[in-house]
């Protein structure tokens, strides 16, 4: 048969040569090295490798906070922190997502609007804390104009940059069919631009975190950030990684409800 | 109600893309226009439903468009330009919502257009669940929607593969026998030119001018059939565009 390999020849499969470069998540792998990192952690400080002044083993880290706990102290902190952050971030990021509006659909806004952002972006706004201090005085005022300032301009880049990425087509569509200039932001450009302002929802979030407990360490009684240099100005490093512990429990919240907006938001993406 | 495309003529800068077209698009009649690559057909299209605007000429509507109309001038594109996050039923009601129909009138036309288009069952199924095939009859449901007067279309089924080209050929002589809409359809396809044509346009390549117009009088319905027939035609046209397309072809590989 000519489908057969010639009798007597020499015949091999094919080496495969395909596949790969497709790096996939595991929960239990990555949960595994998280708990795998503390079993060892824990082991090196009881066998005295990693000294309590340096390191505290995670089970005084879990002593520390359930003092918190116990104490009320924890939610006495939190709430504060969770106030800030709240109030801060949603307000930062609904303003960026009008602001981001405006320069993704106008001339004008554009042109006036674009360069300053792109200069104020890149200020820290760390450093404008003391100057935020003087505007609104050393209370909460202060702390959340820095955390909106900070989660601002990141919303702002994402929703103009998702916007300028709206499908022209689908754009030049929605005209063809007569529908009017609020419905096409509605059903279009919004739509089209969700993908972006959530990934920049993403950023500015770990941004505000981050400005929360540079804040915090400003003046401030409560909070997640006061509690860290507390603990920190007392060498309670077992106080400080609880603390820092609370702040990344934290950031995986915020990520997870991201996460999830964008599984029920952006399903009809392939 | 006519479309009428009077002198139309159009330049990007100093590049002239169009020049003196005259055509007319009579109630039930389906004009195609061909023309090798870049000789500006869909930009002419563009301008006829007043997407963009001509250097020289103007686009004119004759009478009234029909009773019920709710876009009298609609296209069908290329790329399908289905929102990916509406579903089919939902891409319809787009069209539909700015219109205040009241609940039951939209959805009389939604459930209508799909039977129409044999679509019924796939009603909650998102563009990226569909074949190319399908997502250009959801386009085609959505126009037929609105009770265009006049439906410009713009390479349809380019983006389709051969067998689903002659199925959705099929499905629009059958919307036409049945509508008698009237359409202006631009192809480089002249297959369809011929299957789809009561008359034929062949554009000249850049600047486009209208080089020779076919008058197709065979009744759509017959066309499947009598292949021999188009297939001549098609030669005729062919032979009328070939070194058009050959000069265009090199144009464009010159980098002009």
């Amino acid at each position: 048969m000519a489908d057969d390999p010639a009798p007597g020849a020499r015949v091999r499969p094919v080496p495969f040569r395909g596949g790969g470069f497709r790096p996939q998540t595991n929960s239990y792998v990555s949960l595994a090295v998280f708990i795998g990192l503390i079993l060892l952690w824990e082991a090196g400080s009881r066998a005295g490798l990693i000294s309590p002044i340096a390191l505290p083993a995670p089970s005084q880290v879990l002593v520390a906070l359930a003092d918190l706990v116990r104490t009320g102290m924890l939610w006495k902190h939190l709430s504060v922190s969770l106030m800030r952050l709240g109030v801060g971030w949603v307000l930062g990021s609904i303003l960026g997502i009008l602001v981001g509006l405006l320069i993704g659909l106008f001339t004008i806004a554009r042109a006036a609007l674009l360069q300053l952002t792109s200069a104020l972006f890149a200020v820290p706004k760390i450093a404008l804390l003391p100057l935020f201090i003087v505007w609104f005085g050393i209370g909460e005022s202060s702390k959340i104009a820095t955390i909106l300032f900070g989660s601002f301009f990141p919303t702002v880049i994402a929703t103009y940059s998702g916007v300028d990425n709206v499908d022209r087509n689908l754009i030049r569509m929605a005209q063809s069919f007569g529908l009017s200039w609020g419905s096409i932001v509605r059903k279009i450009i919004l739509p089209g631009a969700l993908p972006a302002i959530l990934s920049g929802l993403r950023i500015s979030s770990a941004i505000a975190i981050v400005l929360l407990v540079a804040a915090e360490m400003i003046g401030a009684q409560f909070g997640i950030g006061a509690y860290i240099l507390q603990a920190g100005s007392l060498f309670a490093i077992d106080q400080l990684i609880a603390g820092v512990t609370i702040l990344a429990v934290l950031g995986l919240a915020i990520s997870w409800v991201i996460g999830r907006a964008e599984r029920r938001f952006l399903d009809w993406r392939s | 109600m006519r479309l009428l495309a009077d002198r139309i003529g159009h330049r990007y800068g100093t590049t002239e893309v169009l020049r003196d077209i005259r055509i007319a698009i009579g109630e039930g009649e389906i004009v195609c226009i061909v023309g090798p690559s870049g000789c500006g057909k869909s930009t002419f299209l563009r301008m006829l439903g007043g997407l963009e605007e001509a250097s020289s000429g103007q686009v004119l509507l004759e009478g009234e468009p029909p009773a019920g109309s709710l876009n009298p001038i609609t296209y069908i594109f290329q790329d399908f330009a289905l929102l990916p996050w509406r579903s089919v039923e939902g891409n319809i009601r787009l069209v539909l919502e700015d219109h205040r129909l009241g609940a039951a009138a939209m959805r009389r036309i939604v459930g209508d257009v799909l039977e129409r288009t044999r679509l019924s069952e796939f009603r909650a199924a998102l563009p990226r669940q569909l074949s190319g095939g399908m997502k250009q009859r959801v386009a085609i449901a959505r126009a037929l929607a609105v009770r265009p007067a006049v439906m410009l279309m713009d390479e349809p089924l380019s983006a389709l593969d051969s067998q689903t080209r002659e199925l959705l050929m099929d499905d629009l002589v059958e919307l036409w026998t049945r509508d008698r809409f009237s359409a202006c359809y631009v192809t480089h396809n002249l297959a369809e030119a011929v299957r789809l044509g009561h008359r034929v346009h062949v554009l000249s390549r850049r600047p486009g001018r209208i080089r020779e117009t076919v008058e197709i009088d065979m009744p759509l319905a017959e066309r499947a059939e009598r292949a021999a027939e188009l297939e001549a035609m098609q030669r005729h046209i062919w032979l009328i565009m070939r070194e058009e397309a050959r000069a265009a072809d090199r144009e464009l590989a010159d980098g002009r």
